[in-house]
C-alpha cells in the first residue's frame, strides 16, 4: 500500500476476510437448515455465524474506510457501479414476490374458482386465504383467539398506520436529500441534523411496522399462515421491513461517520450509496402501499 | 478490434513476486489466481457430477433394478444436475472471465478484487452443504434440479440444505457478475470503446447482466419454498389459494435466462478460436454483439416453453412457442457468422479449433432439437422424455463444456507458459466428440419412442439404445482423465510458448508474455 501511486487503480493486497466471511456464511446457512429440522446444535451454530458475519462486516468495512483516502476516482466509480447493480439485484428479488402476488390474484385464484372439481363453490375474491383458509388459519395460529366467528380474519386498513408509514418514509427521503445538499455545501450542522432526522424517521417506520404486525396477529387474526393473502402480505412487507432495517443501519453508520468528519463535499461515496439504498426501499414501499395495502 | 497495443514489460520482474502458499491461494486478490481456483473447482465438480451421471448410466444399462434403488437414483439425477449447472459450468466460465477479462480489456485486475475472492470462496462451502445432504436422514434432494413444488414441500432436510446452498451460490454469482460488469464498464484501457471489445468480453458483459437479473428471482422462488415448508405460507398450496404452477413460472423465469448464462460465454470463446485458426477477422462483429443482446432479451420472454404441458391458456402456449422460435434468428446469425469466418480462411486444425468446430456443429444440432421442442403440440409428445435430455446435453455438454475445453487448450499456453501436447489434445477431442455422440444421440430415439426421463427402470424395448448410451457415457467419462493428464503435464512442462502462442492472434492477452506475469497492465495499454 505504501508504494501505491494515486494515478494507478488501487489493488488491495491479499486478504483473509473473504475466506473468513465465507466460513461465517457457511455457519449461518448450515445452522439455519439444521435449525429448521430441530437439531440441538443448530441455534448456537447459527448465532455464531451471525456474530462472526457481523464481526467480518465490521472489520471489512473498517478496512475500506481506512483505505478510502488512497482510492482514486476510478475506484470510486467502480464502487458506484457496484452499488447500483447490487440495488438492481434487490429490485429483481422483490420482483419475484410482486410477480407472485400478481399471478395469484389475476390468474391462479380465478382458475381455482373455475375448477369446480376440487373445491365447488369457492369464489375468487381478494383478500383470500384460499379454499381451506379457515382450517389453515386454525392450524397455523393456535393463539388466534381474537378471531370472531364469521369474520375469520381482517386486513390492515391502509388509511391508518400504512398511510402514516407512507408519509414517514416519503418525508425521510426528502430529509435525506436536504442532508445531501448540506453535505455538498459544506454545512456540517445541517448535514448532521437532517441525516439524524432521516435515521429517526426510519426507526419510527420500523416501530410502526412492528405495531402493525402485532395488531395483525393479535387482533385481526392475520398471520403468515392466513392462506395466500397472509403469505404475500407478510413476505412482501417483511422483506421490505428487513431492508428498511438494513438501510436505517447503513444511514446510522453514515451519520456516525459524518459526525467524525469522514466525508468531504466532493468525496462521499458511502453517503450516496446509503442514500440510493434508502430511496430504493422507499420506492418499494410505494409499490407495497399501492399493490398490497390499497388494491 | 484491439491488436496493436503498446506494452511495457520493464517492471514485470519485480511484479512477478508471488506470495507464499496460504496467502496466495486462500487470501488472493489476484484475478489470475482466483481464475485458477475457479477452474480447478469447476473441473473437480465436473468429475463429481460426472461420477453421478455414471451411476445413472450404470443403472440404466439394463432394464430392472441392478445397482441402486429408485430413491437413490432420483438423488443422483437431482444432484448431478445441480452440480453440473452451479458447480461445473457456471464457475468454469467465471474462471475464464477472471483470467481473461482483465487481460482482454487491459485492466490491472478485476475491479473489486477482495469481493472477487469472496465470490469464489463461498462456492466450496455451498457445495459442502449440498453434498453433505447425502448423509442426512432421507438422503439428498431427489425432486429434480428444478426443485418443483409440491414434491419439494414434502422432501426432508436435504431440501432445506439445497435451498441454503442455492442462496449461497446466488450470492456468489451476483457478486461475481457485479464484478464482471464493473470491470468491463469501468476498467477498459484507453481507446477500447464498447464496439472494440473482444467478443468474450461482450458475451460475459451480457451474461453478467442476466445473472444479476435472474439469480435474485431464483432466490425468491426457493425462499417461498422454504417458508411454505416451515412457516405456514401457501404460495404453492392451492388449499391456501396458492398454486404449484406459480413455482414453475418463477423458477423458469430464472431458468431460461440461466441456460443462456451457460451458453453465451461459450459463444464468446468460440468467437475467439475460429478467427485465430481461420486466420481471418471475425465475420460480422457488430451483428455478433447485437445477436448476443437479442438472445439475452428474448431469454426473458420464453420461459413457459418449459411448461407447455402444465396447462396454460392457448394464447400463452402460442406466444411462448413463437417467442421461442424467434431465438433461432439471432442464434442462426451467430452460426452463420462463425461458418462465414471459416469460409476461405487459411484453416488449421489445432485442438482448440477442433473443439470450436465441434461446438458449432453439435450445438447447432442441440439448437435444432430445441426448435422441435419449441413447437407446442410436438412438445406434448416430447416433454419429460429422453428427447429433452438429449437436447440439453447437446447444448450444455457439446455447447458449454466443450467450448470450455476448447478455450482451455486455446489459453493454456498463455496461462502456463507451455504448449500442451497437440497429439494428445487431438485424441482427447476425438474421444470426447465420439463418445459424446454415442452417449446422447441414441437418447433422441429413446425420447421419441416415449421413454420418460428420471426413471430408474424402463420397458425392455428400450434396452439397446440405453446400452449404447451407457457405453458411451463411460467412454466419455474415462476420456476426460486424459484432459486432466494433459493439463497437469502442460502446467509442469512442455515446449515454451511464445507471447503470441498462435499465428497473429487478435487481442491484448497475446501482447503479454507467456505465462502471463502475476500482475499485468499496471499501466493501461493504449488501444488504437
Amino acid at each position: 500500500m505504501g508504494s501505491h501511486s494515486p494515478d494507478r487503480y488501487f489493488i488491495p493486497e491479499g486478504s483473509a476476510y473473504p475466506f473468513l466471511a465465507s466460513i461465517a456464511l457457511f455457519c449461518i446457512a448450515l445452522g439455519g437448515a439444521s435449525f429448521l429440522n430441530g437439531y440441538a446444535f443448530a441455534p448456537n451454530l447459527m448465532m455464531f455465524g451471525f456474530a462472526f458475519m457481523a464481526v467480518m462486516l465490521f472489520i471489512w468495512f473498517r478496512k475500506v474506510i481506512m483505505e478510502s483516502p488512497i482510492y482514486n476516482l476510478d475506484v470510486d466509480k467502480s464502487f458506484r457501479m457496484g452499488m447500483a447493480w447490487f440495488i438492481f439485484s434487490e429490485v429483481m428479488f422483490f420482483a419475484a414476490f410482486f410477480g407472485a402476488l400478481y399471478y395469484i390474484r389475476v390468474l391462479a385464484l380465478p382458475w381455482l374458482a373455475e375448477t369446480e372439481i376440487l373445491w365447488p363453490g369457492f369464489e375468487a375474491t381478494w383478500p383470500s386465504a384460499g379454499p381451506k383458509g379457515a382450517e389453515l388459519l386454525a392450524g397455523a395460529a393456535p393463539g388466534a383467539t381474537a378471531i370472531e366467528e364469521g369474520t375469520q380474519y381482517a386486513i390492515i386498513d391502509p388509511w391508518h398506520l400504512p398511510l402514516w408509514n407512507t408519509i414517514i418514509l416519503l418525508t425521510s427521503s426528502v430529509t435525506l436529500t436536504i442532508a445531501h445538499h448540506a453535505l455538498r455545501d459544506n454545512k456540517r450542522g445541517a448535514l448532521i441534523f437532517w441525516l439524524a432526522v432521516t435515521v429517526i424517521l426510519g426507526f419510527i417506520f420500523l416501530f410502526l411496522q412492528a405495531e402493525e404486525y402485532i395488531e395483525a396477529y393479535q387482533q385481526l387474526g392475520l398471520t403468515l399462515g392466513t392462506g395466500v393473502y397472509g403469505s404475500t402480505f407478510f413476505m412482501l412487507t417483511g422483506f421490505h421491513g428487513f431492508h428498511v432495517c438494513l438501510g436505517a443501519f447503513i444511514l446510522l453508520v453514515v451519520l456516525l461517520r459524518c459526525i467524525k468528519g469522514h466525508f468531504t463535499a466532493e468525496k462521499h461515496f458511502a453517503f450516496e450509496a446509503g442514500a440510493w439504498y434508502w430511496h430504493f426501499v422507499d420506492t418499494v414501499w410505494v409499490g407495497l402501499f399501492i399493490f398490497v395495502y390499497i388494491l | 478490434m484491439a491488436n496493436a497495443a503498446a506494452v511495457d514489460s520493464h517492471d514485470h520482474d519485480h511484479h512477478d513476486h508471488k506470495p507464499p502458499f496460504f496467502q496466495r491461494w486462500f487470501m488472493s486478490t489476484n484475478h489470475k489466481d482466483i481464475g485458477t481456483l475457479y477452474l480447478i473447482f469447476s473441473l473437480t465438480m465436473l468429475f463429481l457430477g460426472g461420477a453421478m451421471a455414471l451411476v445413472i448410466r450404470a443403472e440404466l444399462f439394463q432394464p430392472g433394478l441392478q445397482f441402486v434403488d429408485p430413491h437413490f437414483f432420483n438423488q443422483m439425477t437431482t444432484v448431478h444436475a445441480l452440480i453440473m449447472v452451479f458447480g461445473a459450468v457456471m464457475p468454469g466460465f467465471v474462471g475464464f472471465a477472471n483470467w481473461m477479462l482483465p487481460l482482454m480489456v487491459g485492466a490491472p485486475d478485476m475491479a473489486l478484487p477482495r469481493m472477487n475472492n469472496w465470490s469464489f470462496w463461498i462456492l466450496p462451502f455451498a457445495f459442502t452443504i449440498l453434498l453433505s445432504s447425502f448423509f442426512v436422514p432421507g438422503g439428498a434432494p431427489a425432486a429434480g434440479w428444478t426443485l418443483y413444488a409440491p414434491l419439494t414441500i414434502q422432501g426432508g432436510m436435504s431440501v432445506d440444505m439445497a435451498i441454503v446452498a442455492i442462496h449461497m451460490m446466488g450470492i456468489s454469482s451476483i457478486m461475481g457478475a457485479i464484478n464482471v460488469i464493473v470491470t468491463v464498464l469501468n476498467m477498459r484501457a484507453p481507446g477500447m470503446t464498447l464496439m472494440k471489445m473482444p467478443m468474450f468480453v461482450w458475451t460475459w458483459l451480457i451474461t453478467a447482466f442476466l445473472l444479476i437479473a435472474v439469480m435474485p428471482v431464483f432466490a425468491g422462488a426457493v425462499t417461498m419454498l422454504l417458508t411454505d415448508r416451515h412457516f405456514g405460507t401457501a404460495f404453492f398450496d392451492p388449499a391456501g389459494g396458492g398454486d404449484p404452477v406459480l413455482y414453475q413460472h418463477i423458477f423458469w423465469f430464472f431458468g431460461h435466462p440461466e441456460v443462456y448464462i451457460m451458453i453465451l460465454p461459450a459463444f464468446g470463446i468460440i468467437s475467439h478460436i475460429i478467427p485465430t485458426f481461420a486466420r481471418k477477422p471475425l465475420f460480422g462483429y457488430s451483428s455478433m454483439v447485437f445477436a448476443t443482446a437479442a438472445i439475452a432479451f428474448l431469454s426473458f420472454i420464453v420461459w413457459a416453453h418449459h411448461m407447455f404441458t402444465v396447462g396454460m391458456p392457448l394464447q400463452g402456449e402460442l406466444f411462448f412457442m413463437y417467442a421461442t422460435m424467434l431465438i433461432s434468428v439471432p442464434t442462426g446469425v451467430k452460426v452463420f457468422n462463425w461458418v462465414t469466418t471459416m469460409w476461405r480462411g487459411s484453416m488449421t486444425f489445432e485442438t482448440p479449433m477442433l473443439y470450436a468446430i465441434g461446438v458449432v456443429f453439435l450445438f447447432t444440432m442441440g439448437g435444432l432439437s430445441g426448435l422441435m421442442l419449441a413447437i407446442t403440440p410436438a412438445d406434448f409428445q416430447y416433454h419429460d422424455t429422453y428427447f429433452v435430455v438429449a437436447h440439453f446435453h447437446y447444448v450444455l455438454f457439446s455447447g458449454a463444456v466443450m467450448a470450455m475445453m476448447g478455450g482451455a487448450y486455446f489459453w493454456l499456453p498463455k496461462w502456463t507458459g507451455h504448449m500442451y501436447n497437440e497429439s494428445l489434445g487431438k485424441i482427447h477431442f476425438w474421444l470426447t466428440a465420439i463418445f459424446f455422440n454415442v452417449t446422447f444421440f441414441p437418447q433422441h430415439f429413446l425420447g421419441l419412442a416415449g421413454m420418460p426421463r428420471r426413471y430408474a427402470d424402463y420397458p425392455v424395448q428400450f434396452t439397446e439404445f440405453n446400452q449404447w448410451s451407457s457405453v458411451g457415457a463411460f467412454g466419455l467419462g474415462i476420456s476426460q482423465l486424459l484432459f486432466v493428464y494433459i493439463v497437469i503435464a502442460t502446467v509442469r512442462g512442455g515446449k515454451k510458448a511464445t507471447a503470441e502462442v498462435w499465428e497473429n492472434p487478435e487481442g491484448l492477452e497475446w501482447t503479454v508474455p507467456s505465462p502471463a506475469p502475476f500482475h499485468t497492465f499496471d499501466d493501461p495499454p493504449v488501444v488504437k
